[in-house]
């Protein structure tokens, strides 16, 4: 299998703080692979050193065979990658069809944009409805729905997903582990980040533990789901 | 004569040039929360560069609107080039900086655009020349002179034009989002700094035209004329809600009614004890009374349009 993203020694300082201590990670095509971790651990700082939003204090990070280190945060979806960041990010005074068109800002087809807008009114039918409405007024899960959506519409090759069930109630929880799931049965290749490392793994086929910074676990999902270790410390058991 | 409704008139035509100047702060502040204090300095380089430009053609023979138009023409890339270069050198370097870094780089910027005006163009009053007809129309006792009309029809134009672009197209909807979450708006594949510049050229084009609009109106300028309406346009992006496009265009248009009709009746009010002279401090007594009551503004609560 080809790795699509690659991570090595990578490292996120704030200031004195290291949040990130040096982690390999690979995601390959078409994997949905996740990283859980208690809060604080340095699953968000990894994301963002990924995104360009932070800048690694150390370590490499390639995409489809190319170094995104120093890249401007504004290249990433035009390399393919789209971030869905924690807490969402909608534009709350933004409609809901304005974010998704964002979604789709680098793009030029005017025709597949429109195709793209009508497929994620399919996949999400409460932002069929209210996709007049402005994006602040919906709901926690509507507006993780509409995040999920707006990235889509860029066409990415592989999505970042940071906490997407964070703050929201089970169904809905379900509801967008589903539809995770429906986009990497599709093809997407997706790095699931998590708190909820049950449903998380459920999902997945491989998986990281990442604690204090560091990557302390990986394996599939299933052997993660089994692994006394991470039972006790994960799935409260 | 209806004073009033005179009164009413002359405010809006004021106001109108109050809110295509409060409209380049209000974009500003929108997008990198900035209060950019050398704005009224650009309006101010903007009336002088077109005041440069219309004497030089009426010695050629030059004259009436077409020469406006002509020293607008001049005025724009003028201002747009000033604006942007403010951006690059006194803003960008400081957009991490604690807030009140850029507030006084702004102070700083002001200063000096001043002193070079003032090297440029001298110290004195400037006065224009008379180019312009003093064709004057009657509306049910009032009179409403051609520079008026024009000055409320551009002034709609440009406002209408401005709407637009940041309601209906691909621009104006990145620079919304740039203002409500520039990392976000990143992620989409916004160059925030690109959008940051094209602010300061959309403010700086506006303050161009009404830089030309205030000389062809009040028909005198000097280097510090930029200053007192600078504070006034401020006042009316205050008053509207700053941050807020409709906001502004609102509070220009009702700081110069209120300014005009304190004017006109000061006056008899006070039996002649404080005269029409005191109209400014109308707009600073607004201005307090908006930041004690109602400190978001008239339009500005949560939720409105924000550029
Ligand atoms: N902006 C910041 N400044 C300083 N420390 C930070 C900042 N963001 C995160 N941290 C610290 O970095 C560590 C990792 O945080 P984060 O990446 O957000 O973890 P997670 O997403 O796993 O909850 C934490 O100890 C956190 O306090
Ligand atoms: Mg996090």
């Amino acid at each position: 299998m080809s790795a699509l993203l690659e991570v090595s020694g990578l490292e996120v300082h704030y200031g004195g703080i290291q949040a990130v201590k040096g982690i390999d990670l690979r995601v390959n095509q078409g994997e949905l692979v996740t990283l859980i971790g208690a809060n604080g651990a340095g699953k968000t700082s990894t994301l963002k050193a990924l995104a360009g939003l932070l800048r690694p204090a150390a370590g490499q990070i390639r995409f489809a065979g190319q170094s995104l280190v120093g890249m401007p945060v504004h290249q990433l979806i035009r390399n393919g990658l789209a971030l869905v960041p924690e807490g969402r990010g909608v534009f709350p005074r933004l409609t809901v069809a304005e974010n998704l068109m964002m979604g789709a800002y680098v793009r030029r087809d005017a025709d597949g944009i429109i195709a793209d807008l009508e497929r994620m009114y399919g996949l999400f039918e409460r932002l069929h409805e209210r996709r007049e409405q402005k994006a602040g007024t919906l709901s926690g899960g509507e507006q993780q729905m509409l995040a999920i959506g707006r990235a889509l519409m860029g066409r990415p090759r592989m999505l970042l997903l940071d906490e997407p069930s964070m703050g929201l109630a089970p169904l809905m929880v379900q509801k967008i582990i589903g539809v995770i799931r429906q986009v990497a049965n599709e093809g997407m290749t997706v790095l699931l980040v998590e708190q909820n490392a049950r449903l998380a793994l459920q999902a997945a086929e491989r998986a990281y533990v990442m604690e204090g910074g560091r990557i302390s676990f990986e394996d599939t999902a299933q052997a993660c789901l089994n692994d006394p270790r991470v039972r006790a410390a994960y799935l409260g058991e | 004569m209806d004073i009033f409704l005179q009164q009413v008139i002359n405010g809006l035509v004021q106001g109108s040039i109050y809110a295509l100047v409060a409209l380049g702060y209000t974009m500003v502040y929108g997008i990198i929360e900035l209060v950019n204090f050398a704005h009224g300095e650009v309006v101010m380089v903007g009336a002088l560069v077109s005041l440069s430009v219309i004497e030089r053609l009426v010695s050629r023979g030059y004259t009436g609107w077409p020469l406006i138009v002509i020293s607008v023409l001049v005025a724009i890339p003028t201002c747009i080039a000033l604006g942007l270069g403010i951006e690059r050198v006194a803003y960008r370097p400081l957009r991490r900086a604690p807030r009140l870094a850029p507030l006084i780089s702004a102070i700083g910027v002001s200063i000096a655009l001043q002193q070079i005006a003032a090297l440029i163009w001298g110290r004195n009053y400037l006065h224009y020349p008379d180019i312009l007809p003093k064709t004057q129309y009657l509306i049910g006792g009032a009179v409403i002179s051609q520079v008026q009309v024009v000055i409320l029809l551009s002034a709609a134009v440009l406002m209408a034009a401005l709407w637009v672009l940041v309601q209906r197209t691909r621009l104006g909807r990145a620079m919304r989002a740039t203002a409500q979450n520039p990392a976000v708006a990143g992620l989409m594949g916004v160059d925030v700094n690109r959008i940051i510049a094209t602010t300061f050229v959309v403010g700086s084009a506006l303050a161009a035209v009404a830089g030309t609009l205030i000389g062809a109106y009040y028909q005198v300028g000097n280097h510090t004329m930029g200053f007192l309406l600078g504070l006034k346009a401020f006042t009316a992006a205050v008053l509207g809600g700053i941050g807020s496009l409709g906001g502004a265009m609102a509070g220009g248009l009702l700081l110069g009614v209120i300014e005009n009709l304190g004017a006109g009746y000061m006056g008899k009010l006070t039996d002649g004890a404080v005269g029409s002279n005191y109209s400014d401090v109308f707009a600073f007594l607004m201005l307090v009374l908006v930041l004690i009551f109602r400190p978001s503004g008239l339009l500005g609560e949560r939720g409105v349009e924000k550029v």
